[in-house]
């Protein structure tokens, strides 16, 4: 019994166990379910994981099972993010419980209810169970947005290193915080269609109406509410990646104000789609530039202090660019973290403004289903790279050493980058290649998308695989990671985490 | 790994630059689905759930729409008498008509459409099925009973006009093509290889081009067997055939606020999900493409309006 508990209150009270979790319900959902759409199903094995698990595919359902599906990944996501918020920002341990605790109940309960309900007949209980567990996330962030409240004595800052304003208000922990309370609006932003949409009524995808020129102000809050709660999530991350850096200094004083500007401005101009759409897309991208540039500081910041920490440890005291650019890309972990977010900016941000730009010869032109594949890609790849740099830093919490972390590090960089330049470019092919002659440019396309994804995918197997033959070990990392069960921010970790 | 990368992108590339039109001299196969393009269908006047969401939608009167998409060979046969009397004209190597235009709104992504002369057909455009030889066009060897492809919303119009039809509105589309029991697909509920013609569905046209595929002759999922491949019939409850699958068809609605035109029932370039009858495209009427089509309707005279 004792071998069960000691398990059971790893993986659901130390912060470390509770991310191992989160991850690996991910990937299980992505294990199952990816083998619905894509080439999977073009093998067959989307047959076999019907038939098997007994699912039921109502064709005229598959918008809302679609619908459902991102959510329960998004909460887990959301719970994830939350976790290391609660254990990198400094909080009462009975905060950090009670909102762990209840975001736990609630992105399990959605997951699983919710899925029961969208693929395995309609019991309304599960619905029922699966808006409960919604609820609970979003009652967690509401407990999460109080204890970040910038203005407690006990949480200014201590060291003028760090933005601050005001006199000792802890920049970061604004930042923190205007983020969460943005993303509560952003999610009631959704939550009002969806309770009158979502009840099993009418469902679409947001992506379907955006070149419709009569939107419902239900409608646009759908496009909002998915734009948005990404973008808050990219944010939320790029925050937590400024943590595990130790971010701070003169860019760190910069980098602050400019997220909360950019964060409050991007809301705001989200929030303004409803009522005045014309201009709204002008307040957004104004909003953006700001948080791109703070992001931008980030990096920065994180692979200066990358080359400088592994010149130091090597002792090289006049480094060639060559020693310096070996010094960057020795940890692929924290290399790759930052550098994802740059990359971003090629499948997303500059494909983006490409499209605006050039909307007479593309979108007005191109029939609706390559702008739809076009829209879908882009933020599809936007999850994916979150998804990427979560797992890079989840790769380090884990305690990642050696030659098996700069494996793990590089197939995930490598092939997931791989996989989105591959996405990006089958989304606008038809700037390169025609209707009927785009077979060979499809297969070639899908080849990098596939190889991409698969190494990704086995490298996350395989650390999942070795998270789970760990917990029968008696003495295993998770014993480890139970006596020492929160996110050491900054140096601590830093130093921890190079090779072993 | 720092040597793959690059040689993974120059194989990209290739790609791209290697990406030629799809080869000619292929020998097309040929089946008789026993189909007689041209011959129309009765739907009758009364209610019937639409779209998605199923909303109760009324269409008062009876009206005929053709059994199967207009074919090369009908449009080939088309081209001769309308330009014989003027109907549409030739300009250089483009097949062009008079189209009076729309009112423009002025709305975001709105692109005037003026009156005046109009693209219908591209002539030599390799995925054309139509061809023009000593002041004759005909249907390109193999494709005389494959849906007509390679025309715009103006160049379907102008053919349904031309024989005092028209196209069909969306409603009548749909109506046609589900019935009144709100079905997703026009034989009911689920999809296989064997009801329509769709990406990787495996029919013989696939053997020869691959997944993409190409058109498959109308009517084809008819209950037929072709070279041992079953297929089941497929027709909506009207007895309408290729209503999911093989070429989208242009419709006829003019919506306020955009200049595209809407076109229903997916083609061999979709997943099966993409056939669901309330699935919608859309283009500009200047958009051609191998994979779009249509079909017209017709009024039934003596219905009440």
């Amino acid at each position: 019994m004792k071998w069960l508990t000691d398990r059971f209150n790893y993986l659901f009270s130390s912060t470390k166990g509770l991310i191992l979790v989160a991850i690996a319900m991910i990937a299980l959902v992505t294990a199952i379910w990816g083998t619905l759409s894509g080439p999977l199903a073009e093998w067959g094995v989307k047959d076999f994981t019907v038939r098997v698990l007994g699912m039921r595919l109502d064709p005229i359902e598959r918008e809302g099972r679609i619908i459902i599906l991102y959510h329960t990944i998004a909460m887990a996501v959301v719970a994830i993010e939350t976790y290391m918020i609660t254990s990198l920002v400094p909080m009462k341990d009975a905060r950090r419980t009670a909102i762990n605790a209840t975001i736990t109940v609630g992105y399990m309960a959605a997951m699983v209810f919710g899925l029961a309900f969208a693929y395995f007949g309609h019991n309304f209980v599960f619905h029922g169970v699966f808006l409960f567990g919604q609820s609970l996330v979003f009652f967690a962030g509401v407990m999460l947005t109080v204890a970040l409240w910038p203005w407690q004595k006990e949480y200014r800052v201590k060291s003028k290193e760090y933005s601050h304003f005001f006199g000792d208000i802890d920049g970061e922990r604004m930042a923190f915080f205007i983020m969460a309370l943005a993303m509560l609006g952003s999610a009631l932003f959704g939550a009002v269609p969806g309770s009158l949409w979502g009840n099993g009524h009418e469902t679409f995808l947001a992506e379907d109406v955006v070149r419709e020129p009569h939107k419902s102000p239900l409608q646009l809050a759908v496009i909002g509410h998915l734009h948005i709660m990404l973008t808050l999530i990219a944010v939320a991350l790029a925050l937590i990646i400024g943590r595990w850096f130790d971010f701070k200094g003169i860019l760190h004083k910069w980098a602050m104000p400019l997220m909360i500007i950019g964060t409050i401005i991007t809301t705001i101009g989200v929030w303004m789609v409803v009522p005045f759409e014309a201009i709204a897309h002008i307040i957004i991208n104004i909003g953006a530039t700001p948080i791109l540039t703070a992001s931008l500081l980030l990096a920065i910041y994180g692979w200066g202090k990358l080359i400088r920490e592994r010149l130091a440890e090597k002792g090289i005291e006049n480094p060639s660019f060559a020693d310096k650019v070996k010094a960057l890309l020795h940890d692929p972990l924290r290399f790759g973290s930052l550098w994802q977010m740059i990359y971003m900016n090629f499948p997303v941000t500059f494909i983006g403004i490409y499209m605006a730009i050039e909307l007479d010869e593309v979108f007005r032109v191109w029939p609706w289903r390559e702008e739809r594949i076009a829209l879908t890609g882009h933020w599809h790849i936007l999850s994916g790279i979150i998804a990427t740099i979560i797992l890079l830093y989840y790769a380090d919490i884990a305690g990642l050493k050696g030659k098996v972390r700069q494996w793990f590090g590089w197939i995930v960089i490598i092939g997931s980058d791989l996989a989105f330049a591959g996405a990006t470019v089958y989304s606008i092919k038809r700037l390169f290649v025609d209707e009927l002659s785009e077979q060979a440019f499809v297969k070639g396309t899908m080849l990098f998308i596939e190889i991409g994804l698969a190494a990704v995918l086995i490298a996350l197997g395989a650390l999942m695989a070795w998270r789970l033959v760990d917990l029968f070990r008696p003495r295993g990392r998770w014993s480890e990671e139970f006596s020492d069960p929160e996110l050491a921010p900054g140096d601590e970790i830093a130093t921890g985490s190079q090779e072993g | 790994m720092r040597r793959v990368f690059p040689l993974l992108m120059a194989a990209l590339l290739v790609l791209i630059a290697g990406c030629a039109s799809r080869a000619t001299g292929v020998e097309v196969p040929t089946f008789d689905t026993g189909i007689e393009p041209g011959d129309w269908a009765l739907v009758p006047a009364g209610e019937f759930l639409m779209g998605q969401h199923l909303h109760e939608t009324m269409i008062d009167y009876d009206y005929e729409i053709m059994v199967v998409p207009v074919t090369n060979a009908m449009y080939a046969e088309y081209l001769n008498e309308a330009l014989d009397e003027g109907a549409v004209e030739m300009d250089g190597d483009q097949i062009v008509g008079y189209y009076p235009g729309d009112e423009f709104h002025g709305y975001k992504h709105e692109l005037p459409i003026d009156e005046g002369n109009w693209l219908h057909i591209q002539l030599g455009d390799p995925y054309l099925r139509i061809v023009y030889e000593g002041g004759e066009f005909s249907a390109l060897e193999g494709y005389a009973d494959h849906p007509m492809v390679n025309v715009t919303w103006f160049g379907a119009r102008a053919y349904c006009e031309y024989y005092g039809w028209r196209l069909p509105t969306e409603e009548e589309w749909e109506k046609a093509a589900r019935g009144t029991d709100g079905r997703a697909y026009p034989w009911g509920n689920d999809i296989s290889p064997a009801n329509a013609n769709y990406y990787n569905s495996g029919d013989p046209f696939e053997d020869v081009f691959g997944p993409l595929g190409d058109t498959t002759p109308v009517g084809f999922y008819n209950g037929n067997e072709y070279d041992g491949f079953q297929t089941e019939d497929s027709a909506s409850p009207y007895g309408v055939y290729d209503m999911a699958g093989n070429v989208w068809e242009w419709t006829a609605n003019v919506y306020e606020g955009t200049h595209y035109r809407y076109m229903r029932g997916g083609s061999f370039r979709n997943y099966d999900y993409g056939l669901r009858v309330w699935w919608r495209n859309s283009a500009g009427p200047d958009f051609y493409a191998p994979s779009v089509g249509f079909r017209c309707v017709r009024d039934v005279e003596g219905a009440e309006e």
